[in-house]
C-alpha cells in the first residue's frame, strides 16, 4: 500500500518513501556541506599567507577532508533527493524498492563517515584526487566505493521509478523537462560510478597489498573517467534545477522542449568517456587523442552548456514579459524578484556559472593552453565557479523552495535567507576571480606555503600574487560565512521554522514521516500535461534580453580565450 | 508552468524552435568549431607545443642517466646541489624526488636542448616560474621536449602536484644565459 500527500500550497506530490528519503539525503548533505565548510575555511586562512593558520600536516589532511566532502559527500546526497523528487514526486509515481533507498542511503553514509575517520587518522592526507603510487589508508578507498555503491542503487531506483511510472501510466505524454535532466544525471552517473570501480577497486586491493603495482598514468586516464565526467552529473542536475526553479518561480515554460532536451543529450554523448582535460600536460599520452577526448571535434558539451544558458533566463524573460514587464531590454530582469532567495540564488549561479566558471573550463581544457594553468590555483578557481558557486549555490536556492514543501516549515529567519545567495555567491566569485589572477602568476595548487620556508633554494613570486591570495581568501572567508548562514537558516527552519500545517516535528530530519493523517492511500491522480500555449516560437524575438546578455557572453569569451592563447605566445618555445 | 509537468504538446519534437535559438545555436556552434581548429592550427603554427615523446623507464635506468650528465658537465655546486651546464642541443635530464628537483641546469638562451623530465617516487609537477610552464610528471615515464629559452634569467623549478608533507620545500633551479 502506498501511501501519498500533496503538498496544499505548491501541489507537489509526495509518496511518503520517497518523502522520507529525500528528507535524509538532504540532511546528510547539509552534513557534509557542514564539515566542507569548516575545512575550507582551514584551507583559505592557510593559503592566506599572511595569516597562515595550520602546519602543513594539518593543512593536507584539512584539504583532503575539504575537497571530498564539499565535492563528493554534499553533492551526491542531494543529488539523491534531486533524483527521488525528479522521478516519485514529479511524475506522481510511488517509488520503487524504498528499502533499497534506505540500503543505498546507509551504504552512503558508512561510506562517507569511514572515508572521513582515514582521512583524519592521518595518514590518508592524498587530496581527493589521491594519484598513485602515493598512498591511503585501506579504509579511505573502501568509504569511496561503498558511498559509489550506494549512489548507484540510487540511480537504479531512480530508473525503476520511471519504469513504473511509464507501466502505471502516471503521466501523460512525455516526461518533464526536469525529470528528462535528471535522467541525463543518472545515466553519466552510472558510467562515471563504472570508471570509479574500475579504478579504485584495484587501488584498494593495491593499498592491503594483494596488488604489486598500480601503474601512476593508468591511474590517471581512468580516474579522471570518474572525476571528469561526474562533474558533468552536477551540470546535469543543476540545470535541472535552474529549469524547475524559473518553472515555479515564474511559471515559465521551456522556450523549446526540442532545444533544451537535444542539449542535455548532448551532455550525454559527448562527454562519456572524456577524461583528457586533466592530462593535457603529461607523458606518453598522444596529442591527437587529447585534442579529440577534449573537443569531440565539436565541443558540444560546451555548446549545450552555452544552449542552457540562452534557454534557462530566456524562458524567465518570455514568462515575465507575458506579466506585463516589457519595457527596454532588461525590465524583466530588473523587476524580478531578487528578495527571493530561490531566485536569486539561481540566478547567480547561472550567470556565474557561465561568465566565470564556463568560460575557464574551456580556456584551460584546451590542449595548449593548459600548459600555463596545469596544477596552478588557477584549477581551484575554476571549480569554485562552477561547483561552489554553479552547483551548490543552485542547490541552495532550491532548499529554499523545499523548506515549506518537502519539510513544512516556513524559512527561519528570512532576512538572513534573503541575505544568503548574495555572500556566499558574491564570496566565493571573488575567490575565483582572484585565484584565477594567482594562478596566472604561477602559484601553485595543493601548496603550503608560498614562501617555500624550509627548501634548499629560495624563489620569490611577485608581490600581486600575494595581494591576490589575501583578497581571494577574504572571498573565501565571505563564502564560509555564507554557507554558515544557509545551515543556520535551514537547521533553523528544521527546528524553530513556524509549522505549516501539516507538519512534522524534528524528527522529520531523521525520516520520520508527517502526521498518519495526512497521506491517503488512494489513486493520486495523474499528472496532467501543461496548459497549452498559444503560440510557440515566433519569427521575432521573444527574449531579446537574454538574447543580449548571451552576446555579451560570446565576446567575453572570445576576448579571454584569445587573450590566453597570446598569453602562451609568449612563453618559451616548447616542441 | 511546464517546466516540472510534462510537455503540453505531446508531439513536442515537431514544435518549431524560436529565432532567437536558430541563431544562438548557430552561432555557438561556430564559436565551438573555431576553439576546436585553435589546436591543430597551433600544432602546425604555434611555437608551443608538447611533442608526445615519451618513454616507459625505471626510477634506477632514468637516475643513472641524470648522473651521468652531471657527471660529464658539472660545473660548480651550489646550496649542496650540482649545476650542470651541458652542450647547446644535447639531451639534459632533471629527476623529480621527494623533495627535490635535481640537479640545477644552466642553458644557453637561444639554444634548444632535449629536456628529459621523469619521477623517481611519487608524481611531481614540474612547474618552471615565473614564465609559469607547467608539465606532469608521473613515475615510470620519461617525458622529452625541445625547450628554446628566449630570455636570460634564473628560474624556479616549483613543484605543483601534492606530494606530501616536504612538497612545499621541492625547489628547483634553471638559469639562462
Amino acid at each position: 500500500m502506498s501511501l501519498f500527500r500533496t503538498c496544499p500550497d505548491s501541489g507537489f506530490y509526495f509518496h511518503k518513501s520517497a518523502e522520507s528519503l529525500m528528507k535524509v539525503n538532504a540532511v546528510a548533505a547539509a552534513v557534509a556541506l557542514l564539515v566542507a565548510g569548516v575545512l575550507g575555511l582551514g584551507v583559505v586562512l592557510t593559503r592566506w599567507q599572511e595569516v597562515h593558520l595550520l602546519d602543513a600536516a594539518t593543512f593536507y589532511m584539512v584539504l583532503t577532508g575539504h575537497g571530498i566532502n564539499a565535492l563528493i559527500f554534499w553533492i551526491i546526497f542531494f543529488e539523491m533527493a534531486i533524483l527521488y523528487f525528479a522521478s516519485s514526486t514529479l511524475l506522481r509515481c510511488r517509488l520503487a524498492a524504498p528499502k533499497w533507498g534506505w540500503f543505498a542511503f546507509i551504504l552512503m553514509i558508512v561510506g562517507a563517515v569511514m572515508n572521513n575517520i582515514a582521512v583524519f587518522q592521518g595518514n590518508s592526507s592524498v587530496m581527493m584526487t589521491s594519484y598513485a603510487p602515493m598512498q591511503a589508508a585501506p579504509m579511505f578507498y573502501l568509504g569511496l566505493i561503498l558511498f559509489a555503491v550506494g549512489a548507484l542503487i540510487g540511480c537504479f531506483i531512480f530508473f525503476g521509478t520511471l519504469v513504473i511510472a511509464k507501466n502505471e501510466n502516471t503521466y501523460e505524454g512525455s516526461v518533464p523537462l526536469v525529470t528528462f535532466g535528471a535522467v541525463t544525471a543518472a545515466v553519466i552517473a552510472v558510467f562515471t560510478i563504472a570508471s570509479g570501480a574500475i579504478i579504485l577497486v584495484p587501488t584498494l586491493l593495491w593499498s592491503v597489498g594483494y596488488i604489486g603495482h598500480i601503474d601512476a598514468e593508468m591511474y590517471r586516464v581512468i580516474w579522471w573517467g570518474m572525476g571528469h565526467s561526474s562533474q558533468q552529473i552536477n551540470v546535469s542536475a543543476h540545470v535541472a534545477v535552474w529549469y524547475l526553479i524559473a518553472g515555479v518561480v515564474f511559471g515559465a515554460r521551456p522556450m523549446s522542449e526540442k532545444v533544451s532536451r537535444t542539449a542535455y543529450l548532448l551532455y550525454i554523448f559527448f562527454l562519456q568517456l572524456a577524461c583528457a582535460h586533466h592530462i593535457l600536460v603529461d607523458p606518453g599520452i598522444s596529442s591527437e587523442w587529447k585534442v579529440f577526448n577534449t573537443s569531440y571535434a565539436m565541443y558540444l558539451a560546451v555548446l549545450a552548456s552555452m544552449i542552457h544558458g540562452l534557454t534557462v533566463p530566456g524562458a524567465i524573460e518570455v514568462a515575465q514579459r507575458e506579466k506585463g514587464f516589457t519595457q527596454g531590454l532588461f525590465e524583466w530582469l530588473r523587476k524580478a524578484p531578487w528578495g527571493n532567495p530561490v531566485f536569486s540564488g539561481m540566478f547567480i549561479s547561472l550567470v556565474v556559472f557561465g561568465f566565470v566558471g564556463g568560460i575557464t573550463g574551456v580556456v584551460m581544457g584546451t590542449e595548449q593552453i593548459n600548459l600555463i594553468i596545469h596544477n596552478t590555483i588557477y584549477v581551484p578557481a575554476h571549480f569554485h565557479a562552477t561547483v561552489a558557486v554553479g552547483t551548490t549555490l543552485a542547490f541552495m536556492a532550491l532548499t529554499y523552495l523545499l523548506i515549506p514543501v518537502l519539510f513544512r516549515r516556513k524559512v527561519f529567519m528570512p532576512w538572513m535567507a534573503k541575505m544568503q545567495p548574495y555572500v556566499f555567491g558574491g564570496g566565493m566569485t571573488i575567490l575565483a576571480l582572484f585565484m584565477l589572477g594567482a594562478g596566472t602568476l604561477g602559484v601553485s595548487r595543493r601548496h603550503w606555503d608560498m614562501d617555500f620556508t624550509g627548501a634548499l633554494l629560495t624563489f620569490e613570486y611577485a608581490g600581486i600574487a600575494y595581494t591576490m591570495m589575501a583578497i581571494g581568501a577574504i572571498g573565501g572567508v565571505l563564502g564560509v560565512v555564507g554557507g554558515a548562514m544557509y545551515l543556520l537558516v535551514t537547521v533553523g527552519s528544521l527546528l524553530f521554522g513556524e509549522k505549516l500545517e501539516p507538519s512534522a516535528g524534528f524528527l522529520q530530519s531523521f525520516g520520520k514521516g508527517l502526521d498518519a493523517s495526512c497521506y491517503s492511500s488512494g489513486d493520486p491522480g495523474r499528472a496532467e500535461a501543461a496548459p497549452a500555449v498559444e503560440h510557440h516560437g515566433s519569427a521575432g524575438f521573444e527574449a531579446p534580453g537574454t538574447f543580449a546578455l548571451a552576446l555579451l557572453l560570446l565576446v567575453t569569451f572570445i576576448v579571454y580565450y584569445f587573450i590566453n592563447w597570446k598569453y602562451l605566445a609568449s612563453v618559451w618555445q616548447l616542441g | 508552468m511546464t517546466s516540472f509537468l510534462p510537455p503540453s504538446d505531446r508531439i513536442w519534437w515537431k514544435v518549431p524552435v524560436g529565432r532567437e535559438e536558430v541563431v544562438w545555436i548557430a552561432i555557438a556552434l561556430t564559436w565551438c568549431l573555431i576553439m576546436f581548429l585553435m589546436m591543430p592550427y597551433w600544432h602546425i603554427y604555434g611555437k608551443q607545443n608538447l611533442s608526445n615523446e615519451a618513454y616507459q623507464t625505471t626510477p634506477a635506468k632514468f637516475g643513472a642517466k641524470v648522473e651521468e650528465m652531471i657527471k660529464a658537465h658539472k660545473v660548480r655546486d651550489e646550496s649542496g646541489m650540482p649545476v650542470v651546464a651541458p652542450p647547446a642541443g644535447s639531451d639534459v635530464y632533471m629527476l623529480g624526488r621527494l623533495w627535490q628537483w635535481w640537479p640545477i641546469l644552466e642553458l644557453e638562451k637561444d639554444k634548444s636542448y632535449r629536456l628529459h623530465l621523469s619521477s623517481m617516487d611519487w608524481q611531481h609537477g614540474f612547474s618552471i616560474q615565473p614564465i609559469n610552464v607547467n608539465l606532469q610528471i608521473v613515475p615510470g615515464y620519461e617525458m622529452v621536449l625541445t625547450v628554446t629559452p628566449d630570455k636570460a634569467g634564473e628560474y624556479g623549478v616549483i613543484c605543483n602536484e601534492y606530494c606530501g608533507i616536504g612538497h612545499h620545500t621541492m625547489l628547483g633551479k634553471i638559469y639562462v644565459k
